[in-house]
């Protein structure tokens, strides 16, 4: 009950005048900041830190907590409207995302991606609520070794992802897993695979350089290529009975996609290592497995786009968790609101919860009221950006095109990495010519930085020996379950190939 | 002594103003928002003292055009190097450094960057490391320490943000000089060292205050050694001075220009965080983190860049790298 | 298409290749006592990307995947011309942020994109390709990115831009 009452006094702080007006705003900023493609909600709360000197710090943290739960929201649309994730966290959401749009139905994704990303926040927060210093001792019991069992989970739901091209499927995914390797090699502090001995490819190559090659300048040119640049998507409609009908219709056939990001998000979000990528992408691929018409899956089904979203905004939330508890950023953006508390001189940290009540749960409680408000926000735009569909391709493509560029520049600040973009797009052209599936490339770009250390850090520990990930109590459980779901499709490859 | 250093702040400070005033004619205002660079990826120590001195630029509106946060922590602090030595406008273009910035050039020879380029602007702090342990280990002192370690006959596992990084310097001086082995894990940053050393996954790191900060408060990690000069206020443990070994190691938090940055350009930028040195802010920053201050002008810097590169190829060598 | 395929497949084998042996700077056995070595990972996934593509020359051998049945040419005649001037825009679009920085970049490539190729009317290009850069210059100022400004020349315009947003 004092969790109630604590909760109470939070919620009421953050209703007072300036912070409702800080929460709105905070709120359209981070949605249309999200939805640029390149730029992510770390961007959005980095950029304005400074900006919150000119209110105290509880209301400063309430507004960045309002860009972060915008941003997050926003990720959603360009993944929808324009097809290119627009962070890692909103990858998954193309996948269902925009074979909607190209039907016509932008208007149910969007909705779905807004209900969604609503109530995955609404359950994160209740679980945050409940249970948040019990949930850290569990974030704090996630070694290497269990991170590792994760994302091998994570691979094992997208085993069935790529194309009917075995070898192509496997291969896109290994060369993502490569990609993520270059640049620096962590254990040995030394320089790896700068091909061409080119010093750009020094810093890695990130995620976001192939994702809007990929996507942003590959994908367009096949477009054009494949519709003889007249693109005959039907118009979508908006109107507010339309909107009314896409809300049932993704309360009807998104529930089970929702209610499994929701959950499998926030647990996945509240590990420090981990965070809403891989939540939202597991989710994605539990949500296909359980579905009763998994076929339906990446060509437009709006479960599609409810799971990757509830689980990324939950996990969101969730990674609020680690900081506040314990003082330790669960994601980029996380890190930067964490250096913003220590401007305004608080200690981040375990005692964070006990000596600052008021700043803490005015900051839970406004997350609650951002979620409702992003929702709403959210909900009003949607006209905009279905509009902005309705332009000819001929408008839409090359504003695509430019968005790509300063979108990237924007958040990579490199002309090397322009290049490489554009590289990786024609790239990408020519092997979608041939049948090739990029997106397992996609997410194995995203998920290797993660893997690759925590297996070497996991056989460290172990001196050498791989048993470490199966005796530990919580990363055995995790490596049966990811082993058997990658030998599932295997040995039903191998009866089907059989010969009579 | 920090008496005399502060003066020693205020009497530079003031020269520059002078030697600003004398010349006014041609004096140098930043024309372009000011690219200031970090030698570190988002949410790390060296990103949260950059983005806290930019804080107090904006605040107290001290600059004409905003200083503008860039983090490049690639391949090491390669990236930022890199970065800051192909610039067509040095005038506008400053990094926050830390120690790789003497380590990376040494251990990537094929960069081809010779930091004594670059253009001194201000040392803010200097950062020490200390050793630390979780609280249920039991251990409260560091000859207990000694003692465990080299009972768990290089079983011992300690946390650490890479070979060739900063706190395996230490390590490595530590292993050598009192003759013991640990395996050491790498990770990525200094938060996710701390979270597995509150986790128990690792036994012990060696990490600055402010990053083990939030778990000493409140209990769970116990300091042992400190790696400073004297001892560090707020923290205290003996240094390793006290155990008879004459090393101490810090991290710098300094600000450098880039090569080729026109005398004007630096004379407004030493100014700027000098200004910048002398507030309150910064100087609570200093006092809340637990750095310690070290003002040099720009000619001390360029003397310091020269022994810290010789004391690094010492470290490093002796690391076998 | 069938001869495109099994060539798209050879340039990644040699793509594979070239990573394998980028690879082998590093250790790329499994360390006694230690694990892994740094070249381990990407190693012998290169490895898997040349078994793969391995399995792809059976498959186009044997004529199993869909590109090794066709006869359709890799590109016909619009295709090639659509990536020349589309693709090629682009390139020269990017080429061009370093000299005339990224405005007028993006204003040239919007005249020739929607003026030439989407024959829009010169109403329809003029207002976005000046009204976008407005837009985005202003983004810039409110969230403190520098965007590339080009070459020297374009100094004195942008001293005058930063004037007056900041």
């Amino acid at each position: 009950m004092e969790i109630l009452s604590l909760l109470g006094d939070g919620m009421v702080l953050s209703l007072q005048p300036l912070n409702l007006l800080l929460i709105i705003v905070g709120v359209t900023v981070g949605l249309f900041i999200g939805a640029m493609p390149g730029l992510g909600s770390v961007n959005g709360v980095a950029i304005l830190l400074p900006i919150t000197f000119l209110v105290p710090p509880g209301s400063a943290i309430i507004f960045l907590a309002a860009i972060y739960y915008g941003a997050m929201y926003g990720g959603a649309i360009s993944s929808v409207t324009l097809g290119i994730p627009g962070a890692s966290t909103a990858v998954a959401t193309t996948f269902d995302g925009r074979p909607l749009a190209l039907q016509g139905k932008a208007g149910l994704a969007l909705v779905a991606a807004a209900v969604a990303s609503f109530v995955g926040g609404t359950v994160a927060n209740i679980l945050f609520t409940a249970f948040a210093p019990l949930l850290a001792s569990v974030a704090l019991s996630f070694g290497p070794p269990e991170i590792f069992a994760l994302m091998l989970l994570a691979f094992a739901t997208f085993v069935g992802l790529g194309g009917d091209d075995i070898p192509k499927t496997i291969l896109s995914i290994c060369m993502g897993l490569v990609f993520a390797a270059i640049g620096f090699d962590q254990v040995s502090g030394a320089p790896r695979l700068i091909l061409f001995d080119i010093n750009g490819f020094l810093k890695g190559i990130n995620f976001l350089v192939l994702a809007i090659g990929v996507y942003g300048i590959g994908e367009m040119i096949w477009t054009i290529y494949s519709t003889r640049g007249e693109i005959t998507t039907t118009k979508a409609e908006i109107s507010v009975g339309q909107i009314w009908r896409d809300i049932k219709e993704v309360g009807q056939r998104g529930w089970k996609g929702t209610a499994i990001g929701s959950f499998l998000g926030f647990f996945v979000g509240i590990l420090p290592a981990a965070g809403a990528t891989p939540g939202s992408l597991m989710s994605y691929g539990v949500a296909k497995m359980v579905s009763r018409k998994p076929d339906e899956f990446g060509k437009g089904h709006p479960g599609g786009v409810c799971a990757p979203e509830a689980a990324n905004n939950s996990a969101s939330t969730g990674a609020m968790l680690p900081m506040l508890t314990l003082g330790i950023p669960g994601s980029p953006t996380t890190a930067v609101l964490l250096g913003g508390m220590v401007i305004w001189g608080l200690t981040p940290g375990p005692r964070l919860f006990v000596e600052q009540t008021e700043f803490v749960w005015g900051l839970i409680g406004s997350f609650y009221v951002s979620n409702v408000f992003a929702l709403l926000i959210n909900l009003a735009f949607i006209p905009l950006f279905i509009w902005m569909l309705r332009m000819p391709f001929t408008i839409l493509a090359p504003l695509i095109f430019v968005l790509s560029v300063i979108g990237g520049y924007a958040a990579l600040r490199d002309m090397f990495d322009i290049w490489l973009l554009l590289v990786f797009g024609f790239g990408a052209f020519f092997l979608r010519r041939f049948d090739y599936p990029l997106a397992p490339a996609v997410l194995a770009i995203v998920l290797g930085p993660i893997a690759e250390p925590t297996l070497r850090q996991s056989l460290l520990l172990s001196s050498g020996d791989p048993s470490i990930f199966f005796t530990r109590p919580i990363s055995g459980p995790i490596m049966v379950i990811a082993i058997i779901l990658i030998l599932l499709p295997l040995a039903k490859f191998l009866r089907q190939n059989k010969p009579a | 002594m920090t008496i005399t250093r502060r003066l020693m702040v205020l009497a530079s400070a003031a020269a520059v103003g002078f030697a600003g005033m004398v010349g006014a004619a041609h004096a140098f205002e930043p024309k372009k928002p000011i690219d200031f660079v970090i030698m570190a990826g988002p949410g790390g120590g060296a990103d949260q003292i950059a983005r806290f001195l930019q804080s107090v630029a904006e605040k107290k509106d001290m600059t004409s055009r905003p200083l503008v946060p860039n983090n490049k922590g690639g391949g090491s602090g390669a990236e930022a190097l890199i970065a800051l030595s192909t610039t067509n406008d040095p005038d506008h273009t400053i990094l926050v450094t830390l120690n790789s910035f003497f380590t990376t050039p040494l251990r990537q020879p094929n960069l081809g960057i010779d930091i004594q380029t670059f253009t001194p602007v201000a040392m803010m702090a200097v950062d020490p490391f200390v050793l630390w342990v979780h609280k249920d280990s039991g251990i409260t002192t560091f000859e207990q320490w000694l003692e465990t370690v080299k009972a768990a006959g290089g079983e011992y596992v300690m946390g650490g943000t890479g070979k060739g990084q900063e706190d395996s310097i230490v390590i490595a001086f530590m292993s050598d000089a009192f003759g013991f082995k640990v395996k050491y894990i790498p990770y990525d940053g200094g938060g996710a060292v701390a979270k597995d050393l509150a986790g128990q996954q690792i036994m012990a790191t060696v990490n600055n205050p402010a990053e083990a900060k939030g778990f000493y408060e409140a209990g769970d990690f116990v300091p042992l050694l400190a790696f400073s000069d004297e001892r560090i206020p707020g923290i205290d443990v003996p240094t390793m001075k006290e155990k008879g070994h004459d090393f101490s190691y810090y991290n710098q938090r300094a600000v450098v220009g880039a090569p080729g940055m026109s005398d004007d350009a630096a004379a407004y930028y030493q100014k700027l965080f000098a200004d910048i040195y002398n507030t309150e802010e910064w100087q609570g920053y200093m006092e809340s983190e637990s750095l310690s201050p070290l003002w040099m002008n720009p000619d001390e810097q360029r003397a310091y860049w020269e022994t810290q590169v010789a004391n690094h190829k010492a470290l490093l060598a002796a690391m076998g790298e | 298409m069938r001869l495109g395929e099994i060539i798209t497949a050879a340039i990644l084998a040699l793509l594979a290749i070239y990573l394998m042996w980028k690879s082998t700077s590093l250790e790329i056995g499994y360390i006694r006592g230690e694990g892994p070595g740094g070249g381990f990972w990407p190693f012998w996934l290169s490895f898997i990307m040349l078994l793969s593509t391995g399995w792809i020359a059976v498959n186009w051998w044997r004529g199993t995947s869909p590109p090794s049945q066709s006869d359709e040419p890799v590109l016909d005649a619009y295709g090639w011309k659509m990536l020349v001037f589309v693709g090629g825009g682009i390139a020269a679009f990017v080429a061009l942020i370093p000299i005339i920085s990224m405005y007028g970049a993006i204003c040239l490539f919007l005249i020739y994109y929607l003026k030439f190729l989407g024959r829009h009317s010169w109403f329809v290009t003029l207002a976005l390709s000046i009204g976008l850069p407005i837009v985005f210059f202003f983004f810039e100022g409110a969230m403190r990115i520098t965007m590339p400004t080009g070459m020297s020349f374009t100094e004195p315009v942008f001293n005058l831009l930063y004037d007056i947003i900041y």
